[in-house]
């Protein structure tokens, strides 16, 4: 049988970094294929290389036993190639059927067209109302429209890149019944993922990527997932210890019945908030993005005032009207998921951006900078955390996400906060750092400072949290310890399927 | 050979410094193909354009004469840029500056005082500062557009000095001309040389220049400043207010191009008059930028559009040619700085070789 897809050689180059190197691969009509990766392996580069978005340096591509000799994403259509990215491309202020229109080729009827969709919707077990505005839809339903959009060009080759790190464990199942069913049906599809549990559970076979190599190819369902990772990674998957803790006897953090609605008609109202960080505790708060994790951060940092907000202490003391930087001053730090331009200032050097938040450490004086002070905090940091840089008189921009995201922690660390927050602490960082950062927060944690997490990733969580929230439109659920909770009821928490009974979460949905 | 415009990895540092060379490089090339269009011997014009006047100790007084404003100005108005604060308004600022200080000079009661040059100063500098006020009030409590509102305020600066030269404070015996009677010796800067128009006035510009680079380098109001312009988010995540931002960039910007209006009239004018600037405070921004809002940069930047002035004036008396030469070359000028900076961080690689077609 001749493969839908062959790649042969694929090289791809930018400056500074060789995102593909020598990729060859090949993908049967009817396959789920998986590339595994970690962060920054060449995944999604390769992926852009066949769907033509962008154009490979060296080698070459054959589909379907012809070969491409110029590409581009409209031949890629011609030819049946779809591809559902990370991040969607939909209009927010139109319909469903109104946003696939945009890409569907041929005569210009809706009522037709929303007929088409809701068939194809319901035929692959992806319920979609073609005439809800996109706004309204939450981020598992507009990655729906993405792929039923994909589905009504009877794609022959599908690529779906990271399709599981907007959903939560629930919507995962479904959606692989979906994928199941087409690749019965003949699709091939390209999988992009970086976990190992999904691919194991779904695809026939994997490449796996490591620094733009090929370093293996495998069987998942044969393959143990410690051969997995070690392709992935290279080497052993570091391990984190959780020591028992002992908290302090009041609350660090403590928000007392947060309410607030939201002004923006994207954002999200937080609604009867309570939540207590102890110090010497790690508290995780889980969640889909984009249910109030933005908002509820915001106010705790001290970055957005909310004259509502003043049930928030810290120490003992009412801080809620007070700007991030006195906050700071009576022992906040905070990391946020933004490192760039937010975090950090994307040009400044990093001696600059240890003063950033580092500057109460005497780094001024008479309103005049002590420079020796600044840099000797940031090669402080750099030395501590490990990052990787040529000194402290690189700029932020310059270093890998991971390599800044460990100085970011590192900095707010170094400050000896008593309450720390961090938002999606390992996001974009590769599986050592962030095996580092969590420990690193366990370790801060343990010499008596409160830790709160944000995250959406529930494996983090697990690993390194003592007590768990989930955050589901606005509200927080009751507290959940982590020895007697699981991802499963965790997972339903975060789509609001079930209500918690001593939480107000059923009540909303 | 195609080339494709591919991102640096860092921004390059030698373009940062190179980009100015290659803007005024690219500025004379153009120039001289104008020169010719106008039917003019581009290296003869460029000659007189950019060499003669410097030929003189004369044409070298007035040289620094102008640069001084566009100087002085610049480094007010880089603190403001540097934090995303834009004052376009400093003509309107120098103006009013003029204004106050002129007002000093001419009716405080002891017209011999050594206290008179001081104090006109403190009221141009005042002056220039309450004008920069307003938008730096809208801005930070009503969220304006600073742009805008520092534009038109300079329109109605420029017209309320008209108003005064016109009417009330228009000189009795000056078979009136649009100006007032001429300031008291008192109320003058000293002259370096009785020849020369050249006067002592450029000692504030120099102290402004060596203020303006320990603010924005070894300051931690500067610091908190730069961090506001680069990134606004991280500003509010560290908890550095905006709004101290907007009212130093704008009253920084603003008092200086206060006092330069004041030096105009205590120094080469010797009174108030409708014409009291030539477009310092417009030509000021392109300094700024030129000086990619450093100190040393915008020391050359002043030097290098005084000369467009004189070297304008002086084809339109040698050869002459047209008085919008002076504005075409500070417009090309900025232009061609503005499309140099892409260099910085972009550059040029040959395009790579498309996938090869046919099965091996």
């Amino acid at each position: 049988m001749t493969p839908r897809l062959e790649l042969r050689h694929i090289c791809k180059r930018y400056p500074g970094v060789i995102a593909n190197d020598d990729v060859s691969l090949s993908v049967m009509p009817g396959e789920i294929h998986a590339v595994l990766g970690e962060n920054g392996a060449g995944k999604s580069t390769l992926m852009k290389i066949i769907y033509g978005a962008i154009r490979a340096d060296e080698g070459e591509m054959v589909f379907d036993g012809n070969p491409i000799a110029s590409h581009g994403p409209s031949i890629s259509r011609a030819l049946g190639i779809e591809m559902v990215y990370q991040h969607f491309a939909l209009f927010e202020s139109i319909s469903v059927v109104e946003n696939i229109a945009l890409s569907v080729s041929g005569k210009f009827d809706l009522t037709a067209l929303a007929n088409r969709v809701r068939d194809v919707s319901i035929k692959y077990g992806l319920p979609i109302d073609p005439h809800r505005f996109v706004c309204n839809l939450s981020v598992g339903e507009r990655q729906r429209v993405e792929i039923v959009r994909c589905l009504l060009q009877m794609p022959k080759l599908l690529i779906l890149d990271e399709p599981t790190s907007v959903l939560a464990p629930q919507a995962v199942t479904k959606l692989f019944e979906t994928l199941r069913q087409l690749a019965a049906e003949g699709c091939s599809i390209l999988y992009i993922s970086h976990k190992l549990d999904e691919v194991q559970v779904l695809c026939d076979s994997a490449t796996v990527l490591r620094n733009g190599l090929i370093t293996g190819t495998a069987k998942p369902k044969q393959s143990t997932p410690i051969e997995l990772a070690r392709m992935m990674v290279g080497a052993d998957l570091p391990e984190t210890h959780l020591d028992p803790s002992t908290t302090s006897d009041t609350p660090f953090l403590n928000v007392d019945h947060l309410t607030a609605p939201s002004d923006d008609p994207f954002g999200v109202s937080l609604n009867d908030v309570l939540l207590s960080v102890f110090g010497g505790e790690v508290v995780g708060i889980a969640g889909i993005s984009g249910n109030g994790q933005a908002e509820l951060i915001s106010f705790l940092s001290g970055e957005v005032l909310f004259k509502g907000a003043d049930t928030i202490t810290l120490d003992g003391k009412d801080v809620g009207q007070l700007d991030a930087g006195h906050r700071r001053e009576r022992g906040l730090a905070f990391v946020p998921e933004e490192r760039l331009g937010r975090g950090a200032v994307p040009p400044h050097h990093l001696s600059d951006n240890a003063m950033l938040t580092g500057h109460r450490l005497g780094m001024v004086k008479h309103w005049m900078i002590q420079r020796g002070k600044a840099n000797d905090f940031a090669a402080q940091i750099i030395r501590k955390f490990n990052v990787k840089t040529t000194g402290y008189e690189s700029a932020a921009n310059s270093l890998s996400g991971g390599n800044l995201q460990k100085f970011i922690v590192g900095r707010e660390i170094e400050l000896g906060p008593k309450v720390l927050i961090i938002s999606q602490p390992t996001w974009g960082v590769d599986v050592g750092a962030a095996a580092f950062i969590r420990q690193a927060l366990i370790d801060l944690s343990r010499t008596g400072a409160a830790v709160l997490i944000i995250s959406e990733e529930l494996d983090e969580l697990f690993e390194v949290c003592d007590r768990l929230h989930v955050i589901c439109q606005g509200q927080l659920s009751k507290s959940l310890d982590r020895k007697n909770t699981n991802v499963e009821e965790v997972g339903l928490l975060m789509t609001g399927l079930k209500s918690n009974p001593n939480s107000n979460i059923g009540e909303a949905v | 050979m195609r080339f494709q415009i591919e991102r640096r990895v860092e921004p390059s540092s030698f373009m940062r410094f190179a980009a100015p060379v290659y803007a005024t490089f690219s500025t004379l090339v153009v120039g001289s193909i104008m020169f010719a269009l106008l039917g003019h011997n581009p290296a003869d014009t460029l000659f007189a354009f950019f060499i003669t006047p410097l030929m003189t100790i004369n044409g070298i007084s007035e040289w620094l004469l102008k640069a001084s404003p566009l100087i002085l100005i610049g480094c007010g108005l880089a603190i403001g840029f540097r934090a995303n604060v834009w004052n376009i308004g400093a003509e309107g600022q120098l103006v009013i500056g003029a204004v106050c200080a002129s007002g000093v000079g001419l009716f405080y009661p002891d017209p011999e005082s050594a206290l008179l040059l001081p104090l006109m100063v403190i009221a141009g500098m005042a002056g220039g500062m309450a004008w920069a006020a307003i938008p730096a009030f809208l801005r930070a409590r009503m969220n304006t557009n600073e742009i805008l509102v520092t534009l038109m305020m300079t329109y109605i600066a420029t017209l309320l000095l008209s108003l005064l030269v016109h009417g009330p404070w228009r000189d009795p015996d000056g078979y009136n001309y649009p100006q007032t009677a001429l300031l008291p010796d008192a109320a003058l800067f000293e002259l370096f040389d009785p020849m020369y128009r050249l006067n002592t006035s450029i000692f504030i510009t120099i102290v402004a220049v060596f203020a303006m680079w320990f603010f924005t380098e070894r300051s931690f109001f500067g610091y908190k400043m730069s961090v506001g312009g680069a990134a606004p988010l991280a500003a509010r995540y560290a908890g550095f207010k905006q709004s101290g931002s907007i009212w130093m960039g704008l009253l920084i910007s603003g008092g200086v191009a206060g006092i330069a209006g004041m030096a105009e009239a205590a120094g080469p004018l010797g009174q108030l008059s409708a014409q009291i600037s030539p477009g310092y405070g417009f030509a000021a921004i392109i300094v700024a930028f030129i000086g990619r809002l450093h100190a040393v940069g915008i020391v050359l930047g002043g030097l290098l559009l005084s000369l467009l002035y004189l070297g304008g004036e002086a084809v339109q008396l040698s050869l002459g040619l047209p008085s919008a030469l002076t504005s075409i070359f500070q417009g090309m000028l900025l232009f061609f700085l503005l499309a140099s900076d892409f260099l910085i961080f972009y550059r040029f690689t040959p395009f790579p070789k498309p996938i090869k077609s046919g099965v091996t």
